[in-house]
């Protein structure tokens, strides 16, 4: 017996629509017999991961804190994705970003710098994330060297930019010598929506970010010919598109999201510049490009998914006593599951009951 | 149809949460935060060894609740917002990191006791308290100072924060009793925790001549490292005997258990303030492990200086301390320097022969 | 024994999984299969590798049982790339997610337990030479297999034709389909091999390099391995060179804050990151006909019919 993929010609809508849905069943039964396996009763496990987060406004807002990020980066990677450029280096971009919007609040800090200071602050992140991710573009488009390699090395350059910055000329003299900045003053620092919460202005940007996407996306000639280079190569190069001003332009567009997302994050939720800013979103919002198969929409709704799963976990961990690590493999089947479910869409699965020897000999 | 269906799911699961709630009313809900995982056999292995202390001491009254690997960076707020508001009343945030977050929660709620480790801002609602490790140190540095052959002791440090140099220089004026030329070799990990880096940093050191390891990382690759090469160590947070029998001279150990059983009793008789607590040997939230693989004279020699600290008959860093340049450093403290030049300890004393780094 | 050899002993050590992982992970992307789990593929295999020898008292057992377990994920992502055409950036993550995940959970029952580290060789009379004898006969077996292993992988690409069918699938799949090579079973055997190369990288660090586990204790070493591949550009006598490369800035720059070099400690560590790129510009630059990059690197392959 032995399986066999076959390309569809016309991609299923109604598979399109099922696919997540069956993802999901598989992740909950599977989740279910570990939970039990564990000795916790996993009906109530999947309330508390699924359903309680989304029956409270303070989750919510949570949610949405956890998701702006990984929104804004995933948009922005969708683009170079559709496009066949491999960013996976948006961890780095969004370190430097912080670190360049952070210079102006470090510069400005107890000074009487007016309100201009936080839109020149991300301005600033934005430029310098598009500059970071430009470094692997172009030696993408002059070298011809593998971008997906670069951007990966490039994290590891970001984040020890950023570690030499607290710990040397950026630290808080006042800090007892601990590696942060100062805390950025208030004309420096994202504004919350809700008073006393923690939903900020991002989450705003980050729907404007996916709205900008649909439009850039669907509406644009840009983006049909971002859509025909990564889809038909050959056909683009018919078309006089040029692809490696494309790679350039994605590269730049998705540092420039990665930067803002940067900081963003430092100016908001954790108000000063220091190590350990990012949880890995990076490289989190590349999964949640792929699960909102680099759709705009789909992207919205796969990084409020995955947000939901880490405010789930952590409720988890509160009221059932479940481990983190539990959580961990949870979210990777659940990936695993959505990734394997997505390929029903491109492909159809035909079991085929004979030697694989005699269908390759046919094929 | 699924709206309904969640909706009525959703509704029951609160109706199961809430019964079970009533039913626990009574008991007090105590949470922690880790910085790492609770099996990382230094750091927070020893907060969680205090949060089961707790249930030991007071079993069904209590219900501890903690999550662990919580990174220092934008997901701590949440955390600790989310036991808070899981019903939590007594919340111990165990990395310095959590200084700010902490703060912005206890803001919100008011009625929730915070108890912050190794931070330096207080408020109503939130406490500080951290070990007075120095302590240790400075018997270390005795012991180190009589049981070194080469006069070289070896430092794997991590960050050069006001604990980690009063550490260093604790040691070297313990040391410094006994041999007043003694050197230390100083390698910074740039890493509290990476056992591979540790290991590196100690095989380093001893080659470049050190004969004692010393560590202010928190895994025990660097005793193994001594261990392995037959050289003697001190280990760091807990009990490390295991990891080098023959190693191991002492190891300062982080004992949080009676400080948490304090708090929480308090907490309970309804006591609670919010204080700053600096606990040393005297109130055992400093303990040495036993003095081993060492002759008697020098252990006898340890003992009487441990009884002394813990009496108050002799502080680490009684005056006149020297610093690097061999200027006097100002004695704040009276007799000794005070717990806010030590808390804020930015210099090396004279002796150390290195950069304190990004200085 | 003098600082020299000290150093060099050091650096072998270090550098040993690194070269493990990484030789591993050549063979995979030589077949045109990008696996980003190897960090993932690692630390499950420390965890086992830990459990195995623990249970068992033996470092071998436990080398196999960390074996076992790298290539058991290794199938996982097969099975999403090459049977469902699951595209590899994306499961390569997510493996890295479950690995983290799953070691965290084995390993917890192994917590502060320890073992006896790896026995180091000793031929008498070779051992002692001076100088040479302890760097070359006298460390643990995982050293001179790492070195072996290298060997075996170049004999094998260049001198096989397994290795050559290997190399085709991994430059164009398609001829090497038109052809009649079974492009997936292939890939699914180079990733098996990648599997099990982490795997025993993984189980090196408790067995070998510090005897106990620790969740998180690879540390990142996954990644590193993922770039030793390109800093070689694919050529398993470079990734040698790579990996003791990276193990010698590794350790000197412990050294050198002993000896109280004034450098900022990151500037050197983001030295063999900054180096790989250099190295991946020159070498994509340089080359003409004959890229040494796998052509078909990162694609999906779903074979027509």
């Amino acid at each position: 017996m032995h399986l066999v993929l076959e390309r569809r010609t016309e991609q299923s809508r109604t598979i399109a629509l099922v696919s997540p849905l069956i993802a999901i069943g598989l992740t909950l039964v599977t989740m279910s017999i570990l939970v039990a396996i564990l000795g916790t009763n996993p009906i109530s496990a999947l309330g508390v991961y699924f359903i309680d987060p989304l029956t409270d406004g303070y989750s919510l807002q949570e949610i949405a804190v956890k998701a702006t990020p990984l929104v804004m980066i995933a948009i922005g990677l969708s683009l170079c994705y559709l496009a066949n450029a491999w960013n996976i280096g948006a961890e780095g971009q969004f370190l430097i970003g912080a670190v360049a919007g952070s210079w102006l609040a470090v510069k400005t800090h107890g000074t009487d710098a007016g309100p201009w200071v936080l839109p020149a602050m991300l301005l600033l992140g934005a430029a310098g994330g598009a500059l970071y991710s430009l470094i692997p573009a172009i030696c993408k488009v002059r070298f011809a060297a593998s971008e997906i390699l670069t951007s990966l090395m490039l994290v590891y350059v970001a984040d020890l930019v950023l570690d030499y910055l607290v710990r040397g000329p950026w630290r808080d003299p006042a800090g007892f010598n601990f590696p942060t900045t100062a805390a950025f003053d208030p004309v420096a620092t994202v504004p919350v929506l809700i008073e006393a919460g923690r939903l900020h202005l991002g989450a705003v940007i980050a729907l404007v970010v996916v709205a900008a996407g649909m439009v850039l996306l669907g509406k644009t000639i840009k983006g049909f010919e971002i859509r025909v280079v990564g889809a038909a190569p050959r056909a683009a190069r018919f078309g006089g598109f040029n692809s490696n001003q494309l790679v350039l332009l994605t590269f730049a567009i998705s540092g420039a999201l990665a930067g803002l997302a940067g900081i963003i994050e430092v100016a908001g939720p954790v108000g000063n510049l220091r190590p350990g800013i990012s949880p890995g979103y990076g490289f989190t919002a590349i999964i949640v490009a792929f699960l909102g198969r680099l759709n705009p929409v789909g992207i919205l709704i796969a990084g409020l998914f995955l947000a939901l799963t880490f405010i789930g976990g952590e409720q988890a961990q509160i009221a059932m006593k479940i481990p983190l690590d539990v959580t961990k493999v949870f979210q990777g089947i659940l990936l695993f599951y959505v990734l394997a479910c997505d390929s029903l869409i491109l492909y159809r699965f035909r079991l085929i009951f004979a030697s694989p020897k005699v269908s390759r000999g046919a094929a | 149809m699924r709206k309904i269906l969640i909706a009525t799911t959703a509704a029951m699961l609160a109706a199961g949460v809430s019964l079970v709630g009533a039913s626990a009313a009574e008991k007090l809900k105590v949470g922690f935060i880790y910085i790492g995982p609770i099996g990382d056999l230094g750091w927070t292995y020893q907060h969680d060894l205090g949060r089961l202390a707790v249930v030991k001491e007071f079993g069904d009254k209590v219900e501890t609740t903690y999550l662990e690997n919580v990174s220092e960076g934008p997901d701590s707020e949440r955390s600790i917002e989310q036991l808070a508001r899981a019903g939590n009343k007594l919340i111990f945030t165990t990395s310095f990191g959590y200084m700010d977050p902490t703060l912005k929660v206890a803001k919100k709620y008011p009625n929730v006791h915070f108890e912050h480790a190794t931070g330096y801002k207080r408020d109503k609602n939130v406490s500080t308290y951290s070990g007075r490790f120095y302590e240790g140190r400075y018997i270390q540095g005795i012991i180190a100072a009589k049981m070194s052959k080469a006069g070289v002791l070896g430092y794997v440090a991590s960050f050069p924060i006001p604990e980690v140099i009063s550490g260093i220089n604790a040691t070297m004026l313990g040391a410094q009793t006994i041999n007043p030329n003694i050197k230390v070799k100083i390698i910074w990990a740039n890493t509290w925790f990476d056992p591979g880096k540790e290991a590196d940093a100690a095989k380093a050191l001893l080659d470049q001549g050190a004969d004692i390891i010393m560590q202010h990382t928190d895994s025990p690759a660097p005793m193994q490292i001594a261990s392995e090469r037959g050289k003697l160590a001190f280990g760091q947070d807990s009990e490390m005997i295991k990891f080098g029998p023959k190693s191991q001279l002492t190891s300062i150990i982080d004992n949080w258990g009676p400080y948490y059983i304090e708090r929480v009793r308090a907490e309970l008789e309804g006591t609670w303030k919010s204080e700053d607590f600096w606990g040393g040997l005297k109130t055992k939230m400093v303990v040495m492990a036993p003095y081993t693989n060492m002759p008697d004279d020098v252990k006898k020699l340890a003992m009487e200086t441990e009884a002394a600290i813990t009496e108050g008959k002799l502080h680490a860093f009684k005056c006149p301390v020297f610093a690097q340049d061999g200027k006097e450093v100002e004695c704040k403290g009276g007799t000794h320097l005070d717990d806010g030049q030590i808390l804020g300890m930015n210099f090396y004393v004279k002796g150390v022969d290195d950069k304190i780094p990004g200085k | 024994m003098g600082l020299l050899e000290a150093i060099s002993l050091a650096v072998l050590a270090a550098s040993t999984p690194l070269l493990i992982a990484a030789t591993g992970e050549l063979v995979a992307e030589r077949a045109g299969v990008l696996n980003l789990g190897v960090e993932g593929m690692m630390i499950v295999g420390a965890a086992c590798g830990f459990g195995g020898a623990w249970l068992t008292g033996s470092t071998m057992i436990g080398a196999l049982c960390g074996i076992a377990a790298g290539t058991l994920l290794s199938l996982i992502f097969a099975m999403m790339t090459l049977g469902l055409a699951v595209n590899q950036v994306a499961t390569g993550l997510a493996l890295t997610i479950l690995g983290v995940g799953l070691s965290g959970l084995i390993g917890a029952r192994f917590v502060g337990e320890r073992i006896a580290t790896a026995p180091h060789l000793h031929i008498p009379g070779l051992t002692d030479i001076p100088l040479v004898g302890r760097i070359l006969f006298g460390e643990d077996a995982f050293v001179y297999f790492s070195l072996a292993l290298v060997v075996g992988v170049w004999w094998f690409l260049y001198r096989t034709r397994a290795g050559l069918v290997l190399r085709a699938v991994g430059d164009n799949h398609a001829s090497a389909h038109a052809l009649g090579h079974p492009v997936l079973r292939i890939r699914l055997f180079a990733v098996m091999f990648g599997g099990a190369c982490a795997g025993l990288a993984g189980a090196y660090l408790p067995l070998a390099y510090t005897p106990f586990f620790i969740p998180g204790m690879t540390a990142g070493r996954g990644w590193i391995a993922l770039a030793l591949v390109v800093f070689a550009s694919w050529r398993p006598v470079r990734l040698v060179i790579g990996a003791y490369l990276f193990g010698a800035v590794t350790i000197l720059q412990l050294h050198a804050q002993g000896w109280g070099v004034g450098i900022p400690s990151q500037f050197m560590s983001a030295l063999p990151y900054l180096a790989t790129i250099i190295v991946l510009v020159l070498i994509s630059r340089a080359r003409t006909g004959g890229s040494t990059t796998p052509a078909a690197l990162g694609t999906v392959f779903v074979p027509d019919r």
